[in-house]
């Protein structure tokens, strides 16, 4: 076997050894790397009060509603499976509305209410213009009536 | 392919090569952004913000693909032990690390009304920060290494090692729970709407030019120095 062709089959296990080592990487911190806890995953966990994590979900639909203050927002976040209330109280970004997903960065209270420090929005790999909305929004009625 | 390994035909067909892919390059960009800028929709949801799309994704493109390039380089440079593809892996280190750091820089911007914050701790912009750094670290090396243009072969194995982080960029959405949302396209599907997406192919093919003219320079650049290192070493043994 010639030098060159040794040092290539050597080189091609080099880079495939490397990779696996990546994805070895990727799913040995799977649960460790998630960068926020869902509903489920909350629940399950038992966290104690006063620890400050990151749970994550959608805002259900109509669970938004707004305290006299302007300010104090109450609304539930679920991954289809739990649901935890939360209370925020401060200005939320652009994109946070009711069934797009959200972080929320805060603590459990005694109650089993979640309450946010702060509050980041998830959104989703779509992207499309506002009519072709409307238009999937008056399909999906007109289906419906059906 | 082995004539075009001939640096001295790589370096006269480069010297040709270099400003019709700088024209393109600049006329692909400006066609891409300016269709970006005024001729699509917004966005159902982020509305006018989602334009930076067009320049944030290329510049991750370019940042992944750049060192995927510097990888493979490194490869055939151990393997076939040919000296242009450890210059060519040197020539990339630069626009790859200037392409990753505009893509965090217009990922930060994009993320503040979007998401709500500058930068955070999640999978995707954690691996995408390393990228960068790796970067850095392998300018650093390849500069203090003594044969700067010339092969050596200390970068080239830092460069294997680091592909590492390639799949953990890529899957780190897929697999772990991030605030970066999914990827919008793979090889079969898109979930941008047409209407969006068609600036998005022209900013690609025009920054792709770019990084390909940077890297030609630096080629070339890199070409003289050995020359002219090999020059005074010449003069210094008379």
């Amino acid at each position: 076997m010639q030098a060159k062709h040794q040092r290539l089959i050597l080189g091609i296990i080099a880079l495939v050894a490397v990779i696996a080592a990546g994805f070895l990487a990727l799913i040995a911190f799977k649960k460790q790397a998630a960068y926020f806890y869902t509903p489920t995953d909350a629940v399950k966990a038992h966290l104690p009060l006063n620890r400050n994590i990151r749970l994550g979900g959608m805002v259900e639909r109509g669970s938004l509603t707004r305290e006299k203050d302007g300010v104090t927002i109450h609304f539930l976040v679920t991954d289809n499976y739990q649901k935890i209330p939360v209370a925020y109280r401060g200005i939320v970004p652009d994109l946070f509305r009711e069934g797009s997903g959200v972080v929320a960065d805060g603590h459990f209270e005694p109650s089993g209410s979640f309450m946010a420090e702060t509050i980041l929005a998830k959104h989703d790999e779509r992207y499309m213009p506002p009519m072709t909305q409307q238009q999937a929004a008056a399909t999906q009625t007109t289906l419906q009536e059906k | 392919m082995i004539r075009l390994a001939n640096p001295h035909y790589f370096l006269s067909l480069s010297r040709k090569l270099t400003p019709w892919l700088a024209i393109a390059g600049i006329l692909f960009s400006l066609s891409g952004i300016l269709g970006g800028l005024f001729l699509t929709p917004p966005d159902y949801l982020q509305g006018e913000t989602v334009r930076i799309l067009y320049i944030h994704v290329p510049t991750a493109w370019l940042a992944m693909g750049g060192w995927s390039s510097i990888a493979l380089a490194s490869l055939v440079q151990f393997i076939w032990r040919h000296p242009l593809a450890g210059i060519a892996a040197k020539a990339m280190a630069l626009p790859g690390a200037l392409f990753t750091g505009l893509c965090l820089l217009t990922g930060s911007i994009w993320g503040r009304p979007t998401w709500g914050t500058w930068w955070e701790w999640d999978g995707r912009l954690t691996s995408v920060l390393v990228l960068f750094f790796l970067y850095l670290g392998y300018i650093a090396l390849s500069r203090s290494v003594s044969n700067y243009s010339t092969t050596s072969r200390l970068p080239a194995l830092y460069a294997l090692l680091g592909a590492i982080n390639l799949p953990i960029i890529h899957y780190s959405v897929l697999w772990w729970r991030t605030l970066h949302q999914g990827q919008s396209i793979n090889l079969t599907h898109s979930s941008i709407d047409p209407s969006l997406l068609w600036p998005l192919p022209l900013t690609l093919i025009g920054f792709s030019c770019l990084f390909a003219v940077i890297t030609l320079f630096r080629m070339r650049y890199l070409l003289a120095h050995a020359q002219y290192e090999a020059r005074l070493r010449r003069m210094a043994a008379l």
